[in-house]
């Protein structure tokens, strides 16, 4: 695959089962011991890799990394004031919702999250394929760690709610 | 004797070199074993022709054990030493099994896992379980002509790792080479995907006689992908039981049933439930064991009223199920009902409700789970056909983790990370000078420590003094095809290392399952010694083979030293072979597996590089 940020995940999915097919332990299981240990690391790193790369965040993060460049999601926690803003509206907007159990509420703000981690999304795809500003794409990963910590909340949330 | 030869994957082997194997499911209420015979699956049954055995063990004074009908037949006359359900009991502590409310059993606080006590003395429930896969290992060795090769055996995809272990263990002890733990869902799906050659989402939704399980698969071109499962490994039928003996109790005033009349009231509900599958109203008339003469009643609807809660609760998992593989229920493309509760209407209603469609159920909901493992078996013994170029993909169930300060659980693998996987994680000192760090291992999905299950603990000393926060402890976490955890701490800046194969607590270790093995085959009046002789024998034959196989293919990957010390280990393999002391023949096993690890890698990293090079991606993703 080509290392860029942006994917297309039926060639990533297609590459991920070929690999697969040829190093998955079932292929093994009557093979000496040291091939089935050897198919079992080969497997390992092949659903580790295809992990990263399907998941946008991990995948940022990991072409970051190749990058020289360090995301500091948990030391750096300084945030533009917009960003900060939306943020204390949203948190306060889902414990709204959750003290008054208002489920129909959560799965609205969910959504509004999704639309808003598809937009970031595009703007890493910019920020890492066509500007190769790779600042702006750690300041993109901080914030959608903090936008997936709120969709965990809001799971969590509506849970014992039934959903 | 004839070297075993193997071909290679994708190669169809001449008949007369089939291997035998079978996949057997190890059910709460009843167990099957089955095998593929001329490309079809099926069940194997017992000379009556049977295909179901009750997983119901007797145990007498002399050590006699009686499995299957006959110790059903006695439940009710000898409640404490028959012993039902024990799936129920296996990797699980005193605590645990309490919340079955009583039961006719002498438990006794082992380490870790409950040990009941028997009219032979003390059983764990991975000895009883033994028992029951003894029984299916030689109805599938007589019916087959020879000894088995090895065994898929199923577990619900909601086993942790105590219960898997267990399982593995129970396995190993009924003298079974087990090729793979596989979850019962994921086996269905093999059996009902290849019979329809389905493409599609698809959610596999398992009620059996004491487990719920719920996977969401994904079938295309031959990969069965679970994307998420989930469950609940303490409510199935059983329950549903316990529901109507408990109605008839309070109905007819029966004050405190000794263990047999509750044995008999339970087997009378039981009865009851499966009428109630095909008629409305059902009864059956029953005699306590001080005379009381009682008939019992039940309408379809007291029973779909007094069930409601419990089949209520196999929503809760499905939903999170869906949740975690980011689908919705009109994303699902065919519900399959597995398990013998499924065949309650009540049941089959509440899984149409919540889905929006009918489920499948053209597959007997008893068998569908063995013949997915005996198709799985099958391959993996190396007897791979034509047809059989598919691949699967499962996950674990719950999430892995470490206690951290604050008794918090610390996740390293989550939930449904497909399997094999492998995770490391740094940690670091707490106080300046610190020598040694106390690893615990949990699993589950609560934050605190005391809410997940605790599986194992081992510490790693030797960490050179250094100020707090300055050392680096890698701790690595790999879970196995079974599904089995091992645990390996590693000092990064010295390197001391201390790694532990995650056995709970109460896990059996080899040189107990040998000792047992050999207890078990005293009795059985076999001599151990041939007995181990000849395993150590088909041994040293398939590592010969494959590894003969392994040089003609890719013998250019080694230089002349390379191989000679190959050569040397195969020629000491094949000395120790036609010897008659198996722990020899073993030793130079062990010796050569070493010898051909290097070797091994190589060939990996040469078949993944010619699986994909030479190809443009975009080709790999037309395929």
């Amino acid at each position: 695959m080509p290392v860029r940020y942006a994917v297309d995940p039926a060639r990533l999915e297609a590459g991920y089962r070929e690999l697969q097919s040829q190093v998955h332990p079932d292929r093994f299981a009557s093979a000496t011991e040291a091939d089935r240990r050897a198919a079992m690391q080969w497997a390992a790193a092949a659903n580790e890799a295809y992990r990263t790369l399907r998941d946008p965040v991990d995948r940022a993060r990991y072409l970051l990394g190749l990058k020289g460049f360090d995301t500091e999601e948990e030391t750096n926690t300084s945030m533009p004031a917009d960003f900060l803003m939306q943020q204390m509206e949203w948190r306060e907007a889902a414990s709204d919702a959750r003290a008054t159990r208002n489920a129909a509420a959560l799965e609205a703000l969910r959504r509004d999250l999704a639309v808003e981690q598809r937009e970031m999304v595009k703007q890493l795809e910019r920020a890492l394929d066509a500007d190769a500003n790779y600042e702006a794409g750690c300041s993109l990963v901080r914030k959608l760690r903090f936008l997936a910590k709120l969709d965990e909340e809001i799971d969590e949330a509506l849970e014992p709610l039934g959903h | 004797m004839a070297l075993l030869q193997i071909s290679e994957p994708g190669e169809s082997p001449e008949p007369h070199q089939r291997k035998l194997a079978v996949g057997i499911d190890l059910g709460t209420t009843h167990s099957l074993v089955a095998t593929v015979r001329s490309s079809v699956a099926e069940v194997i049954a017992d000379e009556e022709g049977r295909p179901l055995l009750p997983s119901i063990v007797r145990y007498f004074p002399d050590a006699r054990v009686e499995v299957g009908y006959p110790a059903r037949a006695a439940q009710a006359d000898d409640p404490a030493n028959t012993i039902v359900s024990v799936k129920r009991f296996m990797g699980r502590g005193v605590a645990d099994v309490a919340r079955y409310g009583a039961l006719p059993y002498r438990f006794r606080e082992a380490p870790g896992m409950v040990s009941i006590d028997t009219a032979a003395g003390a059983r764990s429930p991975v000895q009883v379980s033994a028992e029951i896969l003894k029984v299916l290992r030689d109805r599938a060795e007589r019916a087959m002509g020879g000894s088995l090769f090895g065994a898929v055996v199923t577990v619900p995809a909601y086993f942790d790792d105590a219960q898997r272990q267990a399982t593995k263990d129970a396995a190993r002890l009924a003298g079974l080479n087990v090729l793979r733990l596989l979850n019962e869902p994921t086996a269905a799906a093999i059996a009902y995907g290849l019979d329809h050659a389905s493409e599609g989402t698809f959610a596999i939704f398992d009620l059996g006689g004491g487990t719920f399980d719920i996977s969401i698969l994904k079938l295309t071109r031959g990969v069965f992908e679970v994307l998420a499962t989930n469950g609940d490994s303490a409510l199935g039928g059983d329950d549903f039981d316990q529901a109507i003996a408990t109605h008839w109790r309070v109905h007819h005033k029966i004050a405190d049933a000794r263990g047999g009349d509750t044995r008999r009231l339970l087997a009378a509900a039981r009865e009851v439930k499966e009428k109630l599958s095909a008629q409305t109203d059902a009864d059956i008339r029953i005699t306590l064991s001080y005379g009381q003469k009682l008939h019992l009643q039940l309408s379809r609807a007291e029973l779909e009223q007094m069930t409601a809660a419990l089949i209520q609760k196999t929503l809760g998992p499905t939903k999170k199920a869906l949740r975690d593989a980011k689908l919705d229920t009109k994303d699902i493309d065919g519900v399959v009902l597995v398990g013998g509760a499924t065949r309650m209407p009540g049941v089959q209603r509440a899984v149409e409700a919540f889905f929006g469609r009918v489920p499948l159920k053209d597959l007997d909901p008893d068998q569908v789970v063995a013949l997915g493992a005996a198709i799985q078996a099958n391959v993996l013994a190396g007897n791979r056909g034509a047809d059989d170029d598919w691949l699967l993909l499962d996950v674990i169930p719950l999430s892995l983790g470490l206690e951290t300060m604050g008794g918090l659980a610390e996740r390293v693998i989550p939930r449904n990370s497909t399997i094999p996987v492998a995770r490391a994680q740094e940690f670091t000192t707490f106080k300046d000078g610190q020598t040694a760090m106390a690893i615990h291992v949990v699993q589950g999905e609560r934050d605190l420590v005391a809410d997940n299950r605790s599986l194992a603990r081992f510490e790693l000393r030797g960490i050179p003094p250094m100020v707090a926060g300055a050392a680096r402890i890698q701790v690595t976490f790999q879970v196995d095809a079974d599904g089995l955890l091992n645990v390996s701490a590693r000092e990064k800046t010295t390197g001391i290392e201390s790694s532990v194969a995650v056995k709970p607590s109460y896990g059996l270790s080899d040189d107990e399952v040998a000792r047992m093995l050999q207890e078990g085959f005293a009795h059985a009046e076999e001599d151990r010694d041939t007995r181990a002789l000849a395993e150590q024998r088909v041994d040293a034959e398939s590592l010969l083979a494959a590894l003969r196989s392994a040089l003609e293919k890719d013998g250019g990957l080694l230089d002349a030293s390379e191989r000679a010390v190959l050569d040397r280990g195969m020629a000491e393999l094949e000395r120790a072979w036609s010897g008659t002391d198996h722990r020899v023949i073993k030793a130079a096993i062990e010796a050569l597996n070493r010898a051909s690890g290097d070797f091994a890698a190589r060939r990996m990293d040469r078949a993944v590089s010619g699986a994909l090079s030479g190809r443009s991606l975009d080709e790999v993703a037309r395929k």
